[in-house]
């Protein structure tokens, strides 16, 4: 398993704002969908891009056919496809680098493959493989202690309130 | 968090200051429920998609830091509590194994592990086949193409056996089980059973973790490295999951997959659940473990080693004394010390065993050991006694057998309280 400080990770999910989804699924109860769903309760705009979905929603969210068609800005590429797409991925991703605005490539979890990362790093990305971001955002919220996960750190200072949109929202 | 140490994850692992108070200590989270902030995330939560909690039989947050602790203290993935030691094994089966498997099971176990694996588990038609502790190649020998997995304790009850964990865990691998450790009487601060190969690892919180002989509870502990998918062998965590709409849990949680498993289809409908009181109690207890263990295992040595060299004592197994035959294993596996329970034989048999447990005036002649007082308890009478005799003899608790838990109690007290009730008893 590729090693990533927990401050690298933390600096991605603090910084990016919209995500889009590569190989999202309509079924809900795929792991892409529980991690979409997840991810847009902690106020993440989702771009879902799967090619035999597009034009349809998913979790209210237009599905795009391909990543030229994601509207700007995109911070992050999120690959829910084999490890073996992914090569492909990341060039489509890197031809609308520019246009997206986008810094970090994602390859969920068991989604590892080399040239992809060295493809995306080249190009000045950050790269991470074989995580989710569910799983990394409720580590360091703390959420996934609730079932018990070692979340391999420790916290000396109170978390925020968590809730959508905070304590005082309605 | 590989950068801290052992003690410091026995203080802060799991634990976060509160949210809503800012307040250090964990808080005793005592409610049954959880307000959901409307009907969509009620039906998350029931499907899994995120996290949070719903009702206190199946997560607590008290109880949380008690499982991420336990989880960060072993090496492991995540971790479950639940009531009792008996229950974590019960769910830990419960999500194995399917009616006819087959459990390879040390015969050297607590008496409690061998009555609910031969009477309770054979109610639902989970059959153990028995091995030797000592020789990882009876376990071999016990394997069967219904052997669903193998069940050691790390040190063994009642005498103090060392079991070679790596030996053992050779045989699970190349069987394609999971090996399952007790790792009760060592606990994490002695011995860590998933760096040796061990694939879960249970406990009952309410001896060493614990510490304080106050609360019931039990511990699961996934090491997060075993393929649940090869083979089709542990359908309820590969194939779809009725209860779940169909996901397979391995494949939407993988290396946590074991542990919520047992937790979302075991604790959910068989239903130990463990009280955020008692999770507080081992939690606060587990935050001095390194302390105290070490107190125990040096009392214990000078304890054996005083026996020993008694002329009422035939003769004492602790690993800790350099002639016994686990010594070896306990300073390849345990360097820091053997441990705090083990046995002697008091000459006299049996008579002589009741007289030395009826005679101390500071050990606790009780059920239960890894407390911070010093106890004593004649197995064959009691904990062992619904087992045949010659289970008690394969399970080291013949007649003349007591056992000792030593206590952090001044090592002269305890030794002097020995002294007089041998002298009295034999």
């Amino acid at each position: 398993m590729p090693q990533y400080s927990d401050e690298f990770i933390r600096g991605i999910l603090r910084s990016t704002k919209t995500i889009a989804m590569v190989g999202a699924s309509g079924n809900d109860m795929r792991p892409s969908y529980f991690a979409m769903k997840y991810l847009l309760d902690k106020g993440f705009t989702i771009r879902p891009v799967n090619p035999g979905l597009a034009g349809k929603e998913i979790l209210g969210q237009k599905v795009y056919a391909s990543l030229r068609d994601v509207p700007a800005p995109v911070e992050l590429v999120d690959i829910f496809r084999s490890s073996d797409a992914a090569p492909g991925i990341v060039r489509e991703a890197l031809a609308e680098k520019d246009r997206l605005g986008l810094k970090t490539i994602w390859m969920q979890l068991s989604v590892i493959n080399d040239d992809a990362a060295a493809l995306a790093q080249a190009a000045g990305l950050n790269v991470v493989m074989d995580r989710c971001p569910k799983i990394e955002y409720g580590r360091m919220s703390g959420e996934i202690s609730w079932m018990g996960v070692n979340r391999k750190l420790i916290d000396n200072r109170k978390p925020l309130l968590f809730g959508k949109g905070g304590a005082l929202k309605r | 968090m590989s950068e801290y140490g052992f003690n410091t994850l026995s203080v802060h692992a799991g634990a976060q200051p509160d949210p809503a108070t800012g307040a250090r200590a964990t808080p005793i989270y005592q409610t049954t429920s959880y307000v959901f902030e409307d009907a969509d995330h009620a039906a998350a939560l029931f499907n899994l998609q995120v996290f949070g909690n719903i009702y206190s039989r199946i997560t607590n947050p008290t109880n949380a830091v008690l499982e991420e602790r336990i989880a960060a203290l072993e090496g492991g993935r995540a971790g479950l509590a639940v009531a009792s030691g008996h229950a974590a094994q019960f769910i830990v089966m419960h999500t194995l194994m399917q009616p006819g498997d087959e459990i390879i099971a040390a015969r050297q176990l607590y008496g409690g592990s061998i009555n609910q694996f031969s009477q309770g588990f054979a109610k639902f038609d989970w059959h153990v086949k028995w091995a030797d502790t000592r020789d990882p190649e009876s376990f071999r020998a016990a394997l069967s193409p219904k052997t669903k997995a193998i069940f050691i304790e790390s040190i063994a009850n009642p005498g103090g056996i060392v079991t070679d964990i790596e030996g053992v865990a050779g045989v699970a691998k190349r069987a394609g089980v999971p090996l399952i450790v007790d790792n009760t009487f060592a606990t994490p601060y002695l011995i860590r059973p998933l760096e040796w190969g061990a694939d879960i690892v249970v406990h009952s919180a309410t001896k060493f973790l614990g510490g304080h002989g106050n609360s019931i509870a039990g511990l699961i502990v996934d090491g997060g490295k075993f393929d649940w998918g090869k083979d089709g062998k542990y359908p309820t965590l590969s194939e779809p999951c009725p209860s779940y709409h169909g996901i397979r849990l391995w494949e939407t949680f993988g290396d946590m997959a074991f542990a919520i498993s047992c937790r979302v289809l075991g604790l959910r409908d068989l239903g130990p659940a463990l009280a955020p009181m008692n999770a507080f109690l081992v939690l606060t207890g587990i935050e001095t473990l390194p302390l105290r263990m070490q107190r125990h295992c040096d009392n214990a040595l000078a304890v054996a080693r005083w026996l020993k060299a008694h002329p009422k004592v035939a003769w004492v197994s602790y690993a800790g004394l350099e002639d016994d035959p686990s010594h070896g294993l306990q300073r390849t596996y345990s360097p820091k010390g053997a441990g705090a329970v083990f046995t002697f034989g008091v000459k006299g048999g049996y008579e002589a065993g009741v007289a030395l447990v009826n005679g101390v005036k500071l050990f606790s002649h009780l059920a239960n050991v890894g407390d911070t007082r010093s106890l004593i308890i004649h197995p064959a009478s009691t904990t062992h006694r619904q087992l045949d005799d010659e289970q008690k003899k394969t399970a080291g608790a013949g007649p003349d057998v007591v056992r000792l838990s030593v206590g952090i109690e001044n090592v002269e007290d305890i030794i002097a309280d020995l002294d007089q009730a041998l002298a009295a008893a034999a």
